[in-house]
């Protein structure tokens, strides 16, 4: 429901501001009944509402606007023109839809006034000009500046006064009594305040938004971006002011600019909706052109993303869904061949993580073959045999994202001419997002998009080389490094005459940031300082350590773009303004990657596939502690499920009452012993004790479990988890433990959320 | 300026090494003292840097170099005159500002065939006053060179 209450809600902004808008025009009208372009606009407000009314199940509205609506036609057409008392019955018809939406608003029901008598009326004015004799008399018999509320009755009892309810009829007497009396008796008084009651109550949903144009919002945003850079000034001088009041101002500065920021930047936040809208209508008539059966899900509509970033990616969101029906989904009859059901499912995932917004398109189509892929980029000349044979899957799979790749076997007009991912990949990118691709054969595919909030304010980290200050978005930082030559193990290392340096034991080329930018000729291996700060930087795929002088901090940054003169460097992302004032420019991660040949253009993905590799396959792999029991024979546990590692010595464990224990952290852990181990058999003995802690939820226990050889990564694909699977891990037979159902099984009291039932 | 007089217009006028300029007023959005400015490493060579103009992110070009005169000894810091574009302002850097001075258009005559050298292309004409020629800069021809 409450996806319906947002609709109703919509509904009655939008018709609040429509009322406003027929209330000018209908009074208008009465000025100038011919006037015919005010009349279709009139009758496209009642249509709407009659339309949306139908829709949403309210049938009081939907006839009052009908009959109102009836009137409109012939009057637009010119068949008769307007008299007053139909402006005043028009006037009534929008009091009274007014009224409903206001009973709407407030208890989500129509009401209980019927309008029989407004719909009566208007559906005789109508029928034609040969009622309007009537009105007219009945106009005639009191003054034209009464009340709606009046004419309402009034009209009534001309022409029905029978099927009038009694209670409107004594009211109708107490009216015509006023008409005649030139003093105002407080019947109409009273109705004048129930008037103002129901604008005030309807005035409230219709005041809480206000429509406001863009511009003016990216012009705020505009303006809380320089309020950005003064604050950093004034925090900078604040730092060295001695006066303490100086200090407390620029603190409170200091809060209320990043709640204005936040504020702001929510006022261009939409939900991930607004680009998604159209898309189910894609699947449906490209599954229909294609013969597929596809069922679309969404989940995580409301994530809101900043305007600007909706607007890019929904583009590259449409051609990655007509991807997936067309190329990833299996035509119905091939789906139940394989045993799938019949109807395909696409399903469009949005969240917030670490601040950014993820979205996953995944579908349980056939996959993609990197098989294809690999001969496919292989004959394209996108890589080499021997490139292909180093590649992972992931890595392989991620080939179809390089310019001019298509597997589909035959172009059709959907897709397939070759100029697909790679676009929807640097749309992508232009906006500091990154796309991934996962894919099992026969299982489907599940396409990655990470983007960042918002465009307009960037966290960033300033460095400093030959002088100059340079600016790194954040996004394409993984660490800082620095490399004293002087110390043991850390060096540079020179391939040829590349400078790579040992990062945890993978090799990372090395580029310097003054090298690149023609700050400075290149250096030779002998002319390397002895001291190097490194910002490890992440392009694409690729990491690379850029060398500069000096690391000097963090800071939120405005973006600001380039002029039209240094767009085509690509070495930078666009420029802004330091807290002193001074400018600098941010530095493209990607673009510098690509000047600096750490990554070229389409091709030679294998400078670091030997580490891609590992990495590509330690996703399919556990992590798995082995340990060794006391009969010798092996066992492991996926690490996973280790919480910490600990050693305790046999004489730090007391008995408790369910069984051993030791203080741990100013805690009571108790101890479990893995079956080949007994409890702590000798106890003056000063053995140690490996153990593994397991922590769900707030409790944590300890498995002692004697010897711990080493962590291996293995892959477990048909591991199913149950306690009895033995695997032959470094040439020896291994049992995995299922750390968890062993220390329910043992404590069941310490852990009763984990218990099987 | 009256209005029965519309073909007078004012120009701000700069030097520029030895020769003396004009930019219509109109076109001119302010003039300022030299600034600390950023360098932009990669860029050509006629973009002096970027500045900052009150929170606004300003290109810099040498005017000298784009013109292509001579380098000039003159160590005095150089003047900014930023010119609005439809890429948002840009500033030149000149030499020395003058003043800014009303013109009757019928002093204007189209730069003869004999100029020659690269500024030649940046000339729109010479306005001639009593005691030089001052020459009008084609502002929209300096703008779009350096964006190619």
């Amino acid at each position: 429901m409450e996806g319906f209450d947002e609709v109703i809600e919509e509904f009655l902004v939008e018709s609040y501001e429509s009322m406003e808008q027929l209330d000018q025009d209908l009074l208008a009208l009465e000025d100038a009944p011919d006037d015919r372009d005010r009349l279709a606009s009139i009758f496209r407000t009642i249509h709407t509402i009659k339309g949306t009314s139908g829709f949403l199940a309210l049938p009081k509205l939907e006839r009052v606007a009908h009959v109102g609506e009836s009137l409109l036609v012939p009057l637009r057409d010119g068949d008769f023109s307007m008299t007053h008392p139909m402006a005043d019955s028009l006037l009534e018809m929008v009091d009274a839809i007014r009224e409903i939406l206001g009973n709407i608003e407030a208890n989500g029901v129509e009401g209980d006034a019927e309008y029989d008598n407004l719909v009566k009326t208007l559906e005789q004015f109508s029928a034609g000009p040969t009622q309007e004799v009537d009105e007219v008399e009945v106009n005639d018999s009191h003054p034209s500046n009464s009340s709606d509320v009046k004419t309402e009755i009034d009209v009534t009892e001309a022409e029905e006064p029978q099927a009038v309810l009694e209670k409107v009829d004594s009211q109708a007497k107490t009216v015509k009594a006023t008409s005649k009396k030139p003093v105002i008796s407080p019947q109409p008084a009273e109705a004048n305040v129930s008037t103002t009651e129901s604008t005030e109550r309807t005035s409230t949903l219709a005041d809480s938004t206000v429509r406001i144009n863009v511009e003016l919002l990216d012009k705020l945003m505009n303006l809380v971006g320089e309020l950005v850079l003064s604050r950093n000034q004034i925090i900078q001088f604040s730092e060295n002011s001695q006066d303490a009041a100086m200090v407390v101002a620029s603190q409170r500065l200091n809060l209320i600019t990043s709640e204005l920021q936040e504020g702001v930047m929510k006022t261009r936040m939409q939900p991930i909706r607004a680009a998604w809208s159209k898309l189910p209508r894609v699947v449906r008539d490209l599954s229909a052109s294609c013969g597929k059966d596809v069922i679309v899900e969404m989940e995580g509509e409301d994530t809101e993303l900043d305007k600007t970033i909706i607007e890019a990616i929904k583009d590259p969101l449409t051609h990655i869904v007509r991807n997936s029906v067309d190329h990833g989904i299996e035509s119905s009859t091939e789906r139940e061949a394989i045993g799938k059901p019949s109807s395909g499912k696409l399903c469009l995932r949005a969240f917030h993580e670490g601040g950014q917004v993820n979205i996953e398109i995944s579908d349980d189509g056939g996959g993609i073959n990197s098989e294809r892929v690999r001969s496919k980029a292989i004959e394209k000349g996108l890589i080499t045999p021997d490139d292909a044979e180093r590649m992972g899957e992931h890595e392989l799979i991620n080939l179809i994202l390089l310019p001019g790749f298509s597997t589909a076997a035959e172009v059709t007009n959907v897709s397939g001419r070759g100029v697909g991912m790679d676009v929807v990949k640097t749309n992508i990118e232009k906006i500091g997002g990154t796309l991934d691709i996962q894919s099992q054969t026969g299982v489907g595919t599940t396409l990655r998009i990470k983007i960042p909030l918002t465009l307009a304010i960037v966290p960033a980290l300033i460095v400093g080389t030959s002088g100059e200050q340079f600016a790194i978005p954040q996004v394409n930082l993984l660490e800082l490094v620095r490399l004293d030559s002087n110390r043991e193990g850390e060096k540079i290392e020179y391939i040829h005459d590349t400078p790579v340096c040992r990062l945890r034991g993978d090799l990372l080329p090395l580029v310097y940031l003054d090298e690149q930018l023609d700050l400075c000729s290149k250096r030779s291996q002998d002319t390397q300082p002895s001291e190097l700060h490194i910002a490890v930087l992440r392009a694409e795929d690729r990491q690379f350590g850029l060398v500069v002088d000096a690391i000097t901090d963090t800071q939120e940054i405005v973006v600001k773009p380039l002029g039209q003169h240094m767009k085509h460097i690509r070495s930078y992302a666009g420029a802004t303004i330091m807290g002193d004032g001074t400018v600098a420019l941010i530095l493209d991660v990607v673009g510098l990657a690509r000047k600096s040949s750490v990554l070229t253009e389409g091709r030679d993905r294998t400078t670091r596939a030997g580490n891609s590799l590992v990495s590509d396959a330690d996703q399919d792999r556990k992590a798995l502690l082995i340990i060794e029991r006391s009969d010798q024979s092996h066992a492991a546990i996926p690490l996973s499920k280790v919480a910490r590692l600990e050693e305790f010595s046999s004489q730090q464990v007391e008995r408790g009452g369910h069984g051993d224990v030791v203080q741990y952290r100013n805690d009571i852990l108790p101890l479990l012993y893995l079956s080949g181990y007994g409890a702590a058999s000798d106890e003056n003995s000063n053995t140690s004790l490996s153990t593994v802690v397991f922590s769900d939820g707030n409790s944590s226990v300890g498995v002692v479990v004697g010897k711990i050889l080493d962590i291996v990564h293995e892959r477990l694909d048909e591991c199913d988890e149950s306690s009895k699977a033995s695997f032959v891990i470094n040439d020896r037979v291994t049992e995995i433990i299922d750390l968890p159902s062993f220390v329910v099984s043992q404590r069941p009291d310490l852990f009763p959320r984990s218990v099987p039932t | 300026m009256p209005a029965n007089q519309p073909t007078r217009n004012s120009y701000c006028t700069f030097r520029v090494g030895s020769l003396s300029w004009g930019i219509k007023v109109s076109r001119v959005q302010e003039v300022i003292r030299s600034q600390p400015m950023t360098c932009v490493p990669l860029a050509p060579n006629t973009i002096a840097g970027l500045l900052n103009l009150r929170g606004q992110i300003v290109t810099a070009i040498d005017l000298a170099k784009q013109l292509g005169l001579p380098n000039s000894d003159d160590q005095t810091p150089k003047m900014n005159v930023v010119i609005r574009s439809s890429d948002g302002p840009v500033s030149l850097l000149v030499d020395e500002i003058g003043d800014v001075v009303e013109v009757d258009h019928d002093f204007f005559e189209r730069s003869p065939e004999t100029v020659q050298g690269p500024h030649r292309e940046f000339i729109e004409g010479a306005m001639k006053l009593d005691d030089r020629l001052l020459l009008l800069l084609d502002t929209q021809r300096v703008l779009s060179l350096e964006a190619a």
